[in-house]
C-alpha cells in the first residue's frame, strides 16, 4: 500500500525537485546571506563575514525601512484589496447583465493591460502620467493645469498603475464564480423582494466567498512583489516617496552593493507574504469547516 | 579530426566506404558537439575564447567602435583565438552591478572588461582585478602613459590593475547666443559664485522661458549629480568630502551646507531646471539633445566629454555647437585660491583575476589601448588623452574647438576618494541635494542628516569634524 502510494507521487518528483533548486535553495541562501555582510565589492565580496543579527538591528533603526513597510503596506491595501478587488468584481458583475457585445469590448479592454508583459505595462503606465503624457494632454485638452503625476503624487500614480494592470485577474475569477452561482436561488429571492444590493450582499457575496479568499491571497502576494512596475515608472522616488520593499532590497542589494543588508530586507519581505498567505488559508479552511 | 576527404578516383565500393566513414564522422562530430557544448572551458589551444565586456548605450558607442576593432586587430595576430564581445546596454550605475554580478562566478566573469576608476580599489580587495605589473614591465607603450594617469589603476598595496583609457575633467558649458542676448559680455568667466547668479538672473530677466543656469541635484542623476555639481560647488569652499591624509571623512563643514544653500538658491529663484524634471535620470539628455542646441539653455555644469554628443556620428549631432557653444571653468566660491575648480575621473581596462587565459587578455588590452585606437577613441569620446603621444597628435588637438580649455583644467582638478564605501557617502550626498532642491529641508537640516548618515555608515572613527 506504502508502496503505491509513494509510486503515486512519483510523477510530481521532478516538480518538487525544480522548486527545490529554483525556489527554496534560493530563499535558503537568501535568508543566510542575510545574516553576513556579503556585498559587491570591496573585502566583503571575497570573503563575507556573519555579522549575526546586525542587518536586522539596523533594519529596525533605519527610518527608511518601516517607511517602505508603510508604503509597501498602503500600496498592497488600496491598489490590490481595494482597487483590483473591489473594480474586478464590479466589473464582472455589469458584464453579467450588459449585452454581449458591451460585456465583450469591456473584458478585452480589461484583459488586454493583463496580456502585456510587465515592462511593457510599465512603460505605459510611464508614458500615461509623464508630464507630456497622455493624462496630462487629455486633461490640458479640458483646460486644467498639467500636474506632474509621478513626481508629486507617485504613490497615486503606481496604484493607479497596479490597478488598471491587475483588475482583468479579479475580474476573471468573480466571473467565473458567479456564473456557477445558482440561478433559483437568485430567483427566490427576486420572489420575496429582495432588492438588488440585498441579492448581492446576502445572496452572491456569501456563495463566492471563497473565491474572494483565493482571489485576495492571490493579488495581495503579486502586489506584494510588485517591482518593474514601480522602478520603470519612479524608480522608488522622488525621495523615497514610492519606495516599497521590493525596491529598497533592490537598491540596497544591487545600487549600494550590500547583498546582507538587501537580503534581509528581501527576507522580512519573504515573512510578510507568508503571513498574509496564512491567515487567507485560514479563512478558507474556516468557511469549508 | 578533420580528416581531408579525397574525392578524386572513387569507385562504387569505394562510395560505400565513404558514406560509411561519413556517418561514423557525423555521429562522432555531433558527440564531440554536444560534449563542448556542456562544457564550459574548451580545451586545447585551437578554441580558446576571450570574453570582453564593455559598455554601450545609443550615446556611448565609441567605445564599441574601438572593441569591434580591437577584435579584428587581435584575431587577425592571433588566428587560434576568438574574441567574444559582450557589450552591456545600461546607464553608469547599472553597468556596474551587472560586471560586479558576472564578476562573482568564474564561469561568467570577464577576461577584459571596462572599469570605472573611482571602483578599482574596492573591486581590487574584493579580488575582481589581475595585478598587472608583471606584464607592464614587458609593455612598451607603458611608458608613454601619463605618470599621473598611471595612478588611476593603482590599489592600497602600490600594484597596477588597470590601465586608463582617458580621463576628463568638468567645466562650465554655456551658450553664448543665450548670454549675448541676456547682454552679458563674452567671453564669460564667472569668478565667484555670486558672479554664476548674477548672470543667471540676467538672463532669467531677458527671457523667463531659458533656463539659464543648470546644476544636477539629486539621486536621479547619481553620479552626475555630484561630479557635474556638488563637488565642484563643496572643493570651491574651503572644505572637502574627504581627509586623504587622514583617511577620514569630513562632517560638519561649513562648505557642505554653503554649496548646498547654492543649489537651493538656484532651484528655487527657478534658475535652473524644475525640481522634477531635475529628478528625472534622463535630464542630461534633454540638455545635451533639445535645451542648448535649441537655446533654451543658459549653462550647465558638465564634462569634457560634452562634444562627443554634438560631435558628427554622436548621439545628438548639432553643426551649430563649436560656434554657439563656449568653455568656463567653474569658480572657487569667493575667487580665492587657485581661482577654478573640476572634477576628474576616467575609465579604464583590466583583466579578471579568475581569467583562464590572462596572458592573452593582457594582449586584447595592450591592442585595444594602442597608439590607433586610443587616438581613435579619445578623438570620437572627447576625452582627454592619457597617452602622451596621443596627446600631442595634430589629429587629437583638433578633435573639437574645446580640446584645449578642458585640457588645461587638469591643474586644478579633484579626484573622489576611491574607497569602498564611497558609493554610499555619494548616494548620501545626492539625497542631501534632493532634500534641498524639494524643499523637503533647509541646507543645514540637510547637511545635518548628511553627516549622522555618513558616521552611521563609516563609524566615528573614520569621520573628522571640520
Amino acid at each position: 500500500m506504502t508502496i503505491r502510494r509513494s509510486l503515486r507521487l512519483l510523477p510530481v518528483v521532478p516538480s518538487i525537485l525544480l522548486l527545490l533548486v529554483f525556489l527554496v535553495a534560493p530563499v535558503l541562501w537568501s535568508f543566510h546571506a542575510s545574516f553576513t555582510d556579503a556585498s559587491l565589492s570591496g573585502k566583503a565580496a571575497k570573503d563575507p563575514q556573519w555579522v549575526g543579527t546586525d542587518n536586522y538591528v539596523r533594519m529596525f533603526s533605519d527610518d527608511s525601512f518601516p517607511a517602505a513597510a508603510w508604503l509597501t503596506v498602503l500600496f498592497v491595501v488600496a491598489s490590490a484589496v481595494l482597487g483590483q478587488n473591489i473594480l474586478g468584481l464590479v466589473i464582472a458583475l455589469l458584464m453579467t447583465r450588459s449585452r454581449r457585445a458591451v460585456s465583450q469590448l469591456v473584458g478585452t479592454a480589461v484583459v488586454a493591460a493583463w496580456v502585456l508583459p510587465e515592462i511593457v505595462a510599465a512603460f505605459a503606465a510611464y508614458a500615461y502620467f509623464n508630464r507630456d503624457g497622455t493624462l496630462n494632454q487629455m486633461t490640458g485638452f479640458l483646460g486644467a493645469p498639467g500636474v506632474d503625476w509621478l513626481y508629486s503624487f507617485p504613490l497615486v500614480a503606481i496604484i493607479l498603475a497596479n490597478t488598471w494592470r491587475g483588475t482583468a485577474f479579479s475580474m476573471l475569477v468573480y466571473r467565473a464564480a458567479l456564473a456557477d452561482v445558482p440561478r433559483d436561488i437568485t430567483e427566490s429571492a427576486l420572489m420575496d423582494g429582495a432588492r438588488g444590493w440585498q441579492r448581492l450582499v446576502f445572496i452572491t457575496l456569501p456563495l463566492i466567498r471563497s473565491s474572494i479568499a483565493t482571489n485576495l491571497m492571490l493579488i495581495t502576494l503579486q502586489t506584494l512583489a510588485v517591482f518593474t512596475l514601480i522602478w520603470v515608472m519612479t524608480a522608488g522616488g522622488p525621495a523615497n516617496a514610492s519606495t516599497t520593499l521590493p525596491v529598497l532590497a533592490y537598491q540596497e542589494a544591487f545600487k549600494f552593493g550590500d547583498i546582507g543588508y538587501g537580503t534581509a530586507v528581501a527576507s522580512v519581505l519573504i515573512l510578510l507574504g507568508m503571513v498574509f498567505g496564512a491567515i487567507y488559508v485560514r479563512l478558507l479552511r474556516e468557511q469549508r469547516g | 579530426m578533420r580528416r581531408p576527404v579525397k574525392l578524386a578516383g572513387l569507385t562504387s565500393a569505394g562510395v560505400k566506404t565513404l558514406a560509411r566513414k561519413l556517418t561514423a564522422l557525423v555521429s562522432v562530430a555531433v558527440v564531440v558537439a554536444a560534449a563542448s557544448s556542456c562544457s564550459s572551458t574548451p580545451e586545447g589551444a585551437e578554441s580558446k575564447t576571450l570574453k570582453i565586456v564593455y559598455q554601450k548605450t545609443d550615446a556611448f558607442t565609441a567605445l564599441d567602435a574601438v572593441m569591434q576593432d580591437a577584435k579584428k586587430e587581435f584575431e587577425a595576430a592571433n588566428s587560434a583565438v576568438t574574441v567574444e564581445l559582450q557589450p552591456i546596454q545600461a546607464n553608469d550605475d547599472d553597468y556596474g552591478t551587472k560586471l560586479a554580478l558576472a564578476q562573482r562566478s568564474a564561469e561568467t566573469a570577464p577576461d577584459v572588461f571596462y572599469e570605472d576608476s573611482f571602483k578599482v580599489r574596492s573591486d581590487v580587495d574584493a579580488g575582481y582585478l589581475l595585478k598587472l605589473d608583471g606584464y607592464l614591465e614587458k609593455w612598451d607603450d607603458w611608458s608613454v602613459f601619463n605618470e599621473a594617469a598611471k595612478a588611476a589603476g593603482r590599489a592600497d598595496d602600490g600594484g597596477i590593475y588597470a590601465v586608463p583609457l582617458g580621463t576628463d575633467t568638468r567645466a562650465i558649458w554655456y551658450n553664448k547666443a543665450v548670454f549675448r542676448n541676456a547682454g552679458i559680455s563674452l567671453p564669460w568667466q564667472p569668478k565667484s559664485w555670486e558672479d554664476i547668479l548674477t548672470a543667471a538672473r540676467a538672463i532669467k530677466a531677458s527671457d523667463p522661458t531659458v533656463i539659464p543656469f543648470n546644476m544636477y541635484a539629486g539621486k536621479g542623476t547619481g553620479e552626475g549629480t555630484v561630479m557635474q555639481g556638488f563637488y565642484e560647488l563643496l572643493y570651491g569652499t574651503d572644505s572637502t568630502l574627504y581627509d586623504e591624509d587622514e583617511k577620514k571623512w569630513v562632517v560638519g563643514s561649513q562648505g557642505f551646507t554653503d554649496s548646498l544653500a547654492f543649489l537651493k538658491t538656484l532651484y528655487d529663484e527657478k534658475l535652473a531646471v524644475s525640481p522634477a524634471e531635475a529628478l528625472d535620470p534622463n535630464v542630461w539628455k534633454k540638455v545635451f539633445g533639445e535645451w542648448f542646441p535649441q537655446g533654451k539653455l543658459g549653462a550647465t555644469v558638465e564634462g569634457s566629454y560634452t562634444p562627443s554628443f554634438w560631435q558628427k556620428g554622436g548621439a545628438y549631432e548639432w553643426s551649430g555647437y563649436e560656434q554657439d557653444m563656449a568653455v568656463a571653468t567653474f569658480p572657487t566660491r569667493n575667487g580665492q585660491d587657485p581661482g577654478g575648480v573640476s572634477m576628474s575621473g576616467g575609465w579604464t581596462l583590466a583583466v579578471g583575476a579568475k581569467s583562464k587565459n590572462p596572458d592573452l587578455a593582457f594582449k586584447f588590452l595592450a591592442t585595444a589601448l594602442n597608439k590607433k585606437n586610443a587616438l581613435s577613441y579619445d578623438i570620437n569620446n572627447s576625452q582627454i588623452a592619457v597617452r602622451t603621444d596621443v596627446a600631442s597628435e595634430a589629429d587629437y588637438l583638433a578633435a573639437n574647438p574645446f580640446v584645449k580649455d578642458v585640457s588645461d583644467l587638469v591643474a586644478v582638478t579633484h579626484y573622489r576618494p576611491a574607497t569602498a564605501d564611497y558609493p554610499r557617502i555619494s548616494t548620501a550626498v545626492q539625497v542631501a541635494t534632493e532634500a534641498v532642491i524639494t524643499g523637503k529641508q533647509s541646507p543645514e537640516d540637510a547637511a545635518a542628516e548628511y553627516d549622522a548618515t555618513v558616521r552611521k555608515l563609516v563609524g566615528e572613527d573614520k569621520v573628522l569634524e571640520k
